[in-house]
């Protein structure tokens, strides 16, 4: 009779793995960039295609930098809070519109409302390179010196809201 | 409104599951008559509703609608329409529609094809099929419905992963989910056979055409997948030991293990439990599988978006199936028996140890899949696993493997004299050694590895050609034809498939031991050498396709200073999602493919250019094939035509399948090992 329970227990074994395994996210690979100075941009304006923003121009505040696109799904699922957030004035949040058409990124906004102070426009995905998107959308904590503190992979939750982000954007501004 | 449709759909084929799963097995228990009847009805039931469901999911993607959630994530408008009704398997919830129409299809073909078991035997089969597929109907309605919708609707879909916009993906997942599904037919024979106690030969012979069937399948399935990522991916590889390729061929290692060890409780009785045993894992494996692509425990190219309640809600269902099935069989398999006996040197033994060999290289690869989720879990930091383990562990387990295979077929069962049959085979392993010693010099170089791998293939050839010859030579009076035609279809269908092990040994290693591939940067008009063969870059330029834009290279291939053909690799981006695919141009060749990509463009219209020389490269697929045309000769024997032939004359169904047993040729006819 043990013999033939040998399988049951390797699986059990299997089992525990598995169920560990779950709580992990083994695609969040920790960014290199945590900690280090985000990379620089210079871009257009989604909306006035006319004016250009630095990122340097941020410098001495806290930001968020929200990487979206009208064709991500996911980032309807992040956008209610994202707009919720810019009505309470926490913090600014600046968006990239990554890899998108103009005119099909403002119906969208229009659509679903304008979280951010501004967004700038990245066409080619070259800005997202630098910032090693490799999803969107993507969510980066910018502290007053221009460091990283902080990537969010995927939509923004509440939880990761009120557990990570909130909290570290307080301390970043006291 | 049509996806409302689906969604009741769905949920009536939920019902009718549930029932399929529940009375036909207390009925069975209990014997009521009626509630075991209901077992092959409720089973078509389903599968229409199934049918009903999917086709919905198509129309949607079809029409566009992008108020399908499911459609607006995985479709867009201007995706043209083949890769529209793909798309329908293309994501998560779609392609799990699709493994539950197919259960529901396996389902039926058990229904329609066993007129010749018992009545209880089939409603047992049919329902733990049942139960499989409440399981999966309710993960589909709680966790991943394909029906939801996205209100307001999007604009526009975002594309299928342009990856999967290709002939070769439009086929390799409904092969791959054939096979794995249909490995659940085995398993519900085995669980039926524990449930009733009852496992002779009988069960053996009913369960081996499905299992050779799945077997098949996935097969193809894997590879078409294989093949896919060689000419789709754009870096001339064609197995990657990626964790999702390895959940394929988990089962297709064990599978194979279960296709031969069936054949033993078949002809000899023995294996019985072992037998159980591998049908069980097989089909975990199957189901592991879709875990480990689905609920984003380990990182693969072929990941779902994962959700973790969706990663929940399977495990706890693998803790169901699998679990409560190897309680079964911890808890009635000591009953069983273990059959026959065998001496230490018989071909039971032999494939005994086959069997092992291929479940330790089965469990060597899944420990390396996992590895990298253990080490997580254990906090000893994120690695990952690559081929050089994989190879390191692999080639060594298959060596013996290989030489058995060689070996068994020859071998008699239940005894055999070793030292006969080295007198038997001597000739056939010095023709091998020789050949495989002297073959890489007319590749141009010779190479221990290429030798070694060669005299694997040969060894096999030449056992075969030993094993036919003598087969024929003991098979009476009559010209040779007449002796050939003598032989049954299940003993030409073991050599086939063992024929295209070989075949694909041959590949793997010419490709391994002499490709050549070169980057290099080409102005235009210039060229480069490879294999006798010159390439000349003559520019690219822009095309349109229907979803995306490309810049297509223009190369001549000249051999031997004559044009012979021109090559078009593209380099494209797709309008929807921006991303960029690389398209190489392939001339296939019976002795070489030539590989062209292109790279980055440079500055005045020169490109980085990738060529590849790849001899032999697409012997790995064509041995594939002959694996799974071996499978089809084996389900083609005379046995199981007999069987269906006596479908129409049920009475004499008994008597028929006493004549089959009794009968020494047909019984002994078939060697399949």
């Amino acid at each position: 009779m043990t013999r033939f329970l040998l399988p049951l227990a390797a699986f059990i074994v299997l089992v525990g793995f598995l169920a560990v395994g779950l709580n992990l996210k083994p695609r969040e690979v920790p960014s290199p960039l945590i900690g280090k100075p985000a990379p620089v941009f210079q871009s257009q304006l989604l909306h006035e295609p006319e004016r250009m923003l630095a990122s340097q121009d941020n410098l001495g505040k806290v930001w968020l930098l929200n990487v979206w696109a009208s064709w991500c799904v996911s980032c309807r699922e992040e956008h209610p809070l994202l707009v919720e957030l810019a009505k309470s004035g926490i913090v600014p949040i600046y968006g990239l519109n990554y890899k998108d058409k103009r005119d099909l990124a403002l119906q969208w906004l229009s659509q679903y409302g304008d979280p951010y102070t501004v967004s700038v426009v990245d066409p080619e995905g070259r800005i997202g390179i630098d910032y090693g998107v490799y999803g969107v959308p993507e969510t980066y904590v910018i502290d007053k010196n221009g460091v990283i503190r902080h990537k969010q992979i995927g939509p923004v939750t509440i939880e990761s809201l009120e557990k990570k982000i909130l909290p570290l954007i307080k301390e970043l501004q006291g | 409104m049509i996806p409302e449709l689906g969604n009741f759909a769905l949920i009536l084929a939920l019902l009718l599951a549930i029932t399929q799963g529940t009375l036909p097995i207390i009925g069975a228990a209990r014997g009521i008559p009626s509630w075991i009847a209901l077992a092959r009805p409720v089973v078509q039931g389903q599968f229409v509703f199934l049918a009903i469901a999917f086709g919905c999911l198509a129309y949607s993607f079809v029409n566009n609608d992008f108020s399908v959630m499911n459609v607006a994530r995985n479709s867009n408008s201007e995706l043209p329409i083949q890769y529209r009704i793909a798309a329908s398997w293309g994501s998560h919830e779609g392609s799990l529609l699709l493994w539950v129409f197919m259960l529901s299809a396996w389902s039926v073909a058990v229904s329609v094809f066993s007129r010749h078991l018992p009545d209880e035997m089939v409603a047992r089969v049919l329902g733990v099929m049942g139960l499989v597929s409440v399981g999966f109907i309710l993960f589909l309605l709680v966790t991943s419905n394909p029906f939801d919708r996205l209100l307001p609707a999007a604009f526009e879909g975002s594309d299928l992963n342009p990856l999967l916009q290709d002939p070769g993906m439009v086929i390799h997942p409904p092969m791959l989910y054939m096979g794995y599904v249909g490995f659940s037919v085995a398993f519900a024979f085995a669980i039926a056979a524990l449930i009733s106690g009852e496992m002779d030969a009988a069960w053996a012979r009913w369960s081996r055409p499905w299992t050779t069937v799945a077997w098949v399948f996935l097969t193809i399935g894997i590879m078409l997948g294989s093949w896919w990522a060689y000419y789709e991916l754009g870096w001339g590889g064609w197995w990657f030991w990626d964790p999702v390729e390895n959940a394929s061929f988990l089962p297709w290692l064990v599978g194979t293990a279960l296709v031969h060890s069936l054949a033993v409780t078949e002809k000899r009785g023995s294996f019985k439990s072992w037998t159980v045993l591998l049908a069980i894992c097989a089909f975990s494996l199957s189901l592991l599988g879709t875990f480990l692509v689905r609920s984003g425990v380990l990182t693969s190219v072929h990941a779902f978006a994962t959700d973790p309640a969706r990663g929940v809600f399977i495990l706890a269902f693998l803790v169901i199936v699998i679990g409560s099935s190897l309680l079964l069989f911890a808890w009635r398999a000591p009953k069983v028996g273990l059959g026959g006996k065998f001496d230490l040197v018989s071909r039971e033994s032999m494939l005994l140890a086959n069997n092992l060999l291929l479940m330790v290289a089965a469990g060597s690869v899944l420990l390396g899949t996992l590895y990298p989720l253990i080490m997580d879990s254990l906090d000893l930091g994120k690695i990952s696993v690559g081929p050089p383990y994989f190879e390191a562990v692999f080639v060594p387990l298959m060596t013996p493997a290989i030489f058995l295979m060689g070996l068994g077929p020859l071998a008699r069962w239940k005894q055999a004299s070793l030292p006969e049959l080295m007198l038997r085979l001597r000739w056939a392993f010095g023709v091998s050694v020789v050949t495989a010693l002297l073959m890489p010099f007319i590749m141009g170089e010779w190479k221990p590895l290429v030798s070694f791998g060669l005299l694997l293939a040969f060894w096999v050839i030449a056992t075969i050609f030993v094993s036919i010859r003598q087969r024929l030579h003991n098979s009476g009076q009559g010209g040779l034809f007449t002796k050939l035609a003598r032989q049954s279809r299940s003993y030409y269908s073991m050599h086939l498939a063992h024929f295209g092990i070989a075949v694909f040994i041959i590949g793997v290693t010419l490709v391994n031991g002499y490709e050549t591939e070169k980057d290099v940067r080409m102005e235009i008009g210039s060229t480069v050498e490879m294999g006798g063969y010159t390439f000349r870059f003559n520019g690219a330029s822009p095309v349109s396709g229907p979803n995306y834009q490309a810049m297509r290279g223009d190369i001549d291939v000249l051999h031997n200073g004559e044009k012979i053909r021109v090559m078009q690799p593209e380099k494209r981006t797709y309008n929807a999602s921006g991303m960029a695919m690389t398209e190489p141009a392939i001339d296939t060749g019976f002795l070489r493919d030539l590989y062209v990509a292109l790279g980055e463009p440079l500055e005045d219209g020169a490109w980085v250019v990738r060529v590849y020389h790849k001899p032999f490269v697409d012997w790995i697929w064509f041995g594939c094939l002959l694996m799974a045309f071996g499978g089809i000769l084996a389900v083609t024997d005379r046995r199981y035509r007999l069987k269906v032939h006596t479908k129409h004359v049920e009475t004499a169904t008994v008597a028929d399948d006493k004549r089959v047993a009794s009968n020494p040729r047909l019984s002994t006819g078939g060697k399949k090992a």
